[in-house]
């Protein structure tokens, strides 16, 4: 038996494969991770930026919520300076939002996220472009990240650790031999060569692409690309994260973000999270929704409008349009699941639990390898991002 | 609530699809020079060059190096020349350009690969760690929550490269720092944050500070997200020929 580390290979570059890369190299462990593309030009980067409290999932997907505010508490304490700390208003406009209250409140408290109610004349006094005929509002501990400066900074800070970090270098296939993962085959996009890159585990962290990737081990992973739009437009029309106090639904949330404000979401599934397009329609809702809680929107100038896919795990077939479906994470060992060593999955989960579904997924790694290590992100401050590109300078 | 929608629309909007040549810069690392190539592209409406360069990685060359991360000019990845122009792709309508569009990567700075450059030569112009968050100006009207003092907010350099890009002097001159940098240590004069203001002042007096700037404003022209670095670059020149921080008083 060698005495060199256990090499992981990690596929994706996302922020669920920087956290991992971060944590496993605070564990000790060889990292590489391979991305396609630039760091984050997949799902992360094109996130609307909201740091979730977790009130936005507190009635319906109480899992999801704890973690949310479990990880946004994490995330302020090992990414200082990386938030707009701007905190979040959920605003009720109708007798039917109104409705919505109580069950939220008391969801939020089952939860653990502190809530603070206000009249119409209090939130209007914070946030004067609010729809004046709102009902009430509650605060709530959100805030705005920069999507892809925060994740970043795992990323600088694997690296600053001995992880490799190599983007634009593609898998084109996994080595596997008698229903064993070794490695992978890769395309390097830099030299335009191709490649072999060993590994005792390999880790699928791809986002809306795992199940691409899965499919390369024969694993036929339930994963559903469920891509969103959001718009941004000009102009920094409030200071808070808005959200609407209702089920979550098309259109009902605004993220400010320097000097723009993002409108966002709408759900619906693919198949390849490649060819998304951004239908106008939803572009329109977006726009419509948003002037609802802002009516300044409708006069807003559009800066883009683009469509980000989500990991979503569920069954083929199930889910119609992704709402149904948990915004938790599951890491699968795919010796448990299908039979097939040497290969884990996570996927899932969300910008705000980057942390926590690395830490998950690395403590499965370790007990795969039978590696007694164990996880310090929790308390880790994390380098600027600007670190990535200074090699820790 | 539910949205029919359907989910074959390619890269755009609505209206007719027709088809725009582009030609890109291309190198991978051994390649003896770089060559341009020509792909013709089907665009729509809103079709931006950021959607021209992934429909030709999806559809023709997966091999296509390209910059980018939140496509809608916040996060800085894309910048690119377009028909020498600095721009962001993914906030460049291609109905906005001719029909044979030349896509290169920013200049000053070195070509990794394809339209991917190199930015551990951006970064390393800084004079050390520059904050990411400033107090927020914006929204003037608004109280503040309980808890919060004041609100902070992202700074408006989007660390892109463009400013560098269009730089004449920075063309001729690497040792340069160049308008980003300089824009981020005036951001820095202005308010504080901690930093050691005589330090920061002393560096941009460097000889390769801001007196190599000649005054063109191409930066200010090139910035995509309004931070003005030329004005800046005078202003720090101010501060030093009167050789004092006015903010330190202020303050």
């Amino acid at each position: 038996m060698s005495s060199a580390p256990a090499h992981v290979l990690i596929v994706g570059g996302g922020g669920t494969g920087g956290a991992l890369a971060h944590d496993l190299a605070l564990r000790g462990l060889a990292v590489t991770l391979v991305e396609r593309g630039e760091i984050t030009s997949g799902t992360t980067g094109r996130h609307h930026g909201l740091l979730h409290s977790g009130a936005r999932y507190a009635v319906r997907d109480p899992a999801s919520a704890v973690e949310c505010i479990q990880e946004n508490r994490i995330l302020r304490r090992i990414c200082p300076g990386s938030f707009e700390e701007n905190d979040g208003l959920f605003v009720a406009l109708t007798e039917e939002d109104m409705e919505y209250l109580e069950p939220f409140l008391e969801a939020c408290a089952a939860c653990g996220i502190p809530t603070q109610p206000l009249t119409p004349a209090e939130a209007l006094a914070l946030e004067p472009n609010l729809n004046p005929d709102l009902k009430a509002a509650v605060r709530v501990p959100d805030a705005t990240m920069d999507a892809m400066r925060m994740p970043l900074r795992f990323f600088a800070t694997a690296k600053a650790n001995g992880a490799r970090i190599l983007p634009y270098v593609e898998v084109v296939d996994l080595l596997v031999r008698d229903r064993v993962v070794s490695g992978a085959r890769v395309r390097d996009h830099v030299t335009g060569r191709e490649g072999e890159i060993r590994a005792d585990v390999v880790v699928n962290a791809a986002g809306p692409w795992s199940g691409k990737i899965a499919r390369m081990a024969g694993v036929d992973l339930p994963i559903r690309p469920s891509p969103g739009v959001l718009v941004a437009v000009r102009g920094r029309l409030c200071n808070m994260v808005l959200s609407r106090l209702h089920r979550p639904g098309d259109g009902d949330l605004i993220v400010p973000q320097r000097g723009l404000s993002v409108l966002g979401t709408s759900s619906w599934t693919v198949h390849d999270p490649d060819d998304l397009g951004v239908p106008e329609d939803h572009v329109r809702t977006m726009c419509e929704e948003g002037a609802r809680l802002v009516p300044a929107v409708a006069r807003a100038e559009r800066r883009a409008a683009w469509s980000a896919a989500r990991p979503l795990v569920g069954s083929r077939g199930e889910a119609e349009t992704g709402r149904e479906l948990s915004r938790t994470f599951k890491t699968f060992d795919h010796r448990e699941s299908d039979g097939v060593e040497g290969f884990v999955t996570i996927t899932g989960g969300k910008g705000t639990t980057l942390r926590a579904m690395a830490e998950a997924c690395a403590d499965v790694v370790c007990a795969k390898l039978g590696i007694d290590a164990e996880c310090r992100t929790r308390e880790t401050v994390l380098l600027p991002h600007t670190a990535y590109y200074t090699d820790g300078r | 609530m539910r949205i029919e929608t359907d989910q074959r629309s390619s890269a755009g909007a609505e209206g007719p699809t027709r088809t725009r040549r582009f030609r890109v810069f291309r190198y991978k690392r051994g390649d003896r020079g770089p060559r341009y190539e020509t792909f013709d592209v089907p665009v729509e409406a809103r079709t931006t060059v950021l959607d021209a360069m992934r429909w030709i990685q999806l559809h023709v060359d997966p091999s296509l190096a390209i910059r980018h991360s939140c496509s809608h000019a916040s996060c800085g990845t894309c910048g690119v020349r377009v028909d020498g122009r600095e721009v962001l792709m993914c906030v460049t309508p291609v109905e906005d350009l001719g029909r044979e569009i030349t896509v290169e990567p920013v200049a000053n700075l070195p070509v990794l690969t394809d339209l991917v450059v190199d930015m551990r030569a951006f970064y390393a112009r800084y004079p050390d760690e520059h904050p990411l968050v400033r107090e927020s100006e914006l929204l003037p009207g608004a109280k503040t929550p309980e808890g919060i003092a004041t609100y902070v907010r992202y700074e408006d350099c989007i660390e892109c490269g463009l400013c560098l890009s269009a730089c004449p002097i920075a063309a001729t001159d690497d040792r340069y720092v160049g308008p980003a940098a300089l824009a981020a240590a005036e951001r820095i004069v202005e308010e504080r944050r901690g930093a050691d203001l005589a330090a920061l002042l002393a560096w941009a007096d460097e000889p390769d500070g801001v007196w190599r700037c000649h005054a063109i404003f191409e930066c200010t022209r090139a910035c995509p997200s309004d931070v003005r670095p030329a004005e800046r670059i005078m202003t720090l020149r101010g501060m030093l020929a009167r050789g004092h921080a006015p903010m330190e008083e202020a303050r």
